[in-house]
């Protein structure tokens, strides 16, 4: 494949060789991540300046005249703002308590223990477990009729009711005198995911700490450092890279994710963020073109999201 | 709690606040707190988050094993009373819709062939990729590598809308096919990612040695670079399967119309709204669900975890 050139009377180099081998290998990859990445993304662009229902989309020529109805529609009647405030509130919360719990469950399990790494094991479950199951037992033991946590609220705790946890989208809550607004489901979805993500933050974050020295560590605790200064000054400076990375890496995820509030609360309650209203677009509405403009908003978001990733790789050495 | 004992001495009782010029001492008082305090909550800490990811789990499975009369009558319960345990929950979501179940069986059919056929095509199509992106310098290999970086990253509900009216036009949606086809675009990316950093831990003068010897690189390739790192190749597979066989968005807009191609995802789910199926029986479907994934992954878990996080050490 690699070492028979066309014309005999130059014979290529190693390294021409390799190159040529290099993108007969990568070709397929590069073909399938064209046709079934790029190409639709920009075609979603197209389309999001098109007038386009979901009945036509068999048959609707794709080179049909363009407009900006879509964007008039998606950024009217402020749900556009509406649904990216929420969204950011849930992304800012959940990377926030995934990368918190995340740390804390890292430095817990640094030293060795017996039984560590079924703690380990353990830690990981609710990452690894598939979304539909986990979202319906969370609705099952959230669920105001014969779930267990309101049960064990009202018989251990005294609740006076049981809390809609996924379906109320706001309540009051009197502490120390004064009244406090708790958006319910966005903060139970919030929730959600600090615990279904922070098995990642724990991931990265311990294998940072693995790979830390002994040597600073030990040289602080000369110089009379306390544990908690010598994690202050010595370990935290030496993760906050990884933790840059994971803020950034959740955040994009985080702020387009659809499975675990669609299946949580299916984006009622106060809990609509952004792609959930891509998803109403395209299945309630009935309106693909109005969908593909609102998704594109988020890609924009993306976008920007993915510069900084971009660039704090780069600051960090990693190779492209 | 059989915490390791750091050093410093031993104080009992509870000591009052020390004055500031005291901290600087090695094993102060306050070190002797602060160690004390931090033993205790990292044990708080460890068991807070056990049973926070344990019982979710653990109350699946009960609840697949008790009758729904019995979970109504005790909603608080933990054990299982043995007048209690039955399997007819798992009896009923295995059984075809035909026989009265709810025809997870089928479903589950589904699944393991979308997630085995991705699982397979995203392989022989990524391996030779991502050696060419570890060792071979060729032309644009850079932006190539930023590609597949974004692909990786950009999510699935921005990919949606395109891929959904894509596949309608050209009669793919509704199909396992079409599933197929975008769980290998999902998961060639990731699988390029992993497999990268595995082949690049194999030492290039061992490449070279092979060079010498009169291998071609795709010899190279085939005899020395992939049986060393084969138990990895394994590990990118199953990230693989786990990815497609938990995938829900994408199932849901292609396949929701037709039931007898639904996946277990997708048919839980979509169970899941109805009022008339008892929530015990969706349990077990959510066992059904998650037991292959757990089993995989905890198999190979730490060649995964090694892989996804591979690079983090270097700070």
């Amino acid at each position: 494949m690699s070492a028979l050139p066309l014309r005999p009377p130059r014979r290529r180099t190693l390294a021409q060789r390799d190159a040529r081998t290099g993108i007969a290998l990568m070709s397929p990859t590069l073909i399938i991540v064209l046709a079934v990445v790029v190409v639709p993304l920009l075609w979603s662009i197209l389309i999001a300046f098109q007038q386009l229902k979901l009945l036509e989309i068999g048959t609707a020529n794709p080179f049909r005249s363009l407009t900006l109805a879509n964007f008039e529609r998606v950024f009217a009647s402020g749900g556009l703002w509406a649904s990216l405030g929420t969204t950011l509130i849930y992304t800012a919360g959940s990377v926030l308590l995934s990368i918190g719990i995340g740390l804390l469950a890292a430095m817990a399990v640094r030293r060795p223990f017996r039984g560590r790494n079924f703690v380990r094991a353990a830690f990981l479950l609710p990452y690894v477990a598939p979304v539909v199951a986990v979202t319906f037992v969370w609705r099952t033991m959230l669920n105001p009729q014969f779930g267990i946590v309101n049960e064990v609220g009202q018989s251990t705790f005294g609740w006076a009711d049981p809390i809609p946890f996924l379906s109320e989208a706001q309540r009051t809550v009197e502490f120390l005198g004064a009244q406090f607004p708790i958006p319910t489901a966005l903060l139970t979805a919030i929730a959600f995911e600090g615990w279904r993500y922070f098995p990642f933050a724990f991931l990265f974050l311990m294998a940072r700490l693995e790979a830390l020295s002994a040597e600073s560590e030990e040289a602080a605790l000369v110089d009379g450092a306390s544990p908690l200064q010598t994690f202050r000054y010595i370990i935290l400076p030496q993760l906050m890279p990884v933790i840059a990375l994971l803020a950034v890496l959740r955040t994009i995820w985080t702020f387009n994710e659809f499975d675990d509030i669609f299946l949580l609360t299916g984006g009622a309650a106060g809990t609509g963020v952004a792609s959930v209203r891509v998803y109403e677009f395209l299945t309630v509405q009935r309106n693909v073109g109005a969908a593909a403009a609102q998704s594109l908003v988020l890609a924009v978001v993306l976008v920007l999201m993915l510069a900084v990733y971009l660039y704090l790789m780069r600051r960090r050495g990693e190779r492209l | 709690m059989s915490a390791p004992t750091t050093p410093g001495t031993q104080t009992s009782s509870v000591p009052a606040p020390r004055p500031p010029e005291v901290q600087r001492v090695r094993g102060s008082r306050r070190h002797e707190i602060e160690r004390r305090s931090l033993r205790i909550l990292r044990w708080v800490v460890i068991i807070g988050l056990l049973i926070v990811t344990l019982l979710p789990f653990y109350y699946m499975v009960l609840l697949s094993l008790r009758p729904i009369e019995a979970l109504l009558r005790n909603p608080s319960s933990l054990i299982i009373p043995p007048a209690e345990f039955t399997l007819s929950s798992y009896q009923q979501v295995l059984t075809s819709t035909a026989a009265g179940g709810q025809g997870f069986g089928r479903f589950i059919a589904n699944s393991a062939l979308v997630a085995v056929s991705a699982v397979i095509i995203s392989l022989i199509v990524a391996v030779p990729g991502a050696y060419a992106i570890a060792r071979l310098p060729f032309f644009g290999h850079r932006q190539v590598n930023a590609l597949f970086l974004a692909a990786y990253l950009f999510p699935a509900i921005v990919m949606a809308i395109p891929l959904f009216v894509l596949f309608t036009r050209v009669g793919l949606r509704g199909s396992l096919v079409g599933l197929v086809l975008v769980y290998i675009a999902q998961t060639v990316p990731v699988a390029i990612y992993m497999l990268r950093n595995y082949l690049d831990t194999v030492p290039v003068a061992v490449e070279e040695a092979g060079l010498v010897d009169g291998l071609t690189r795709i010899g190279v390739l085939r005899r020395i670079s992939l049986p060393l790192v084969m138990p990895s190749i394994m590990a990118t597979g199953l990230f693989i399967f786990m990815i497609a066989w938990n995938e829900f968005l994408f199932a849901l807009l292609f396949l929701v119309e037709r039931r007898e191609s639904w996946t277990v995802s997708l048919g839980l789910s979509q169970l899941s709204g109805s009022a008339e199926i008892p929530t015990t029986v969706l349990m077990a479907g959510s066992v059904v669900l998650t037991l292959p994934i757990l089993i995989l992954f905890f198999s190979t878990e730490r060649l995964l975890t090694g892989g996804l996080t591979a690079g983090a050490e270097k700070g």
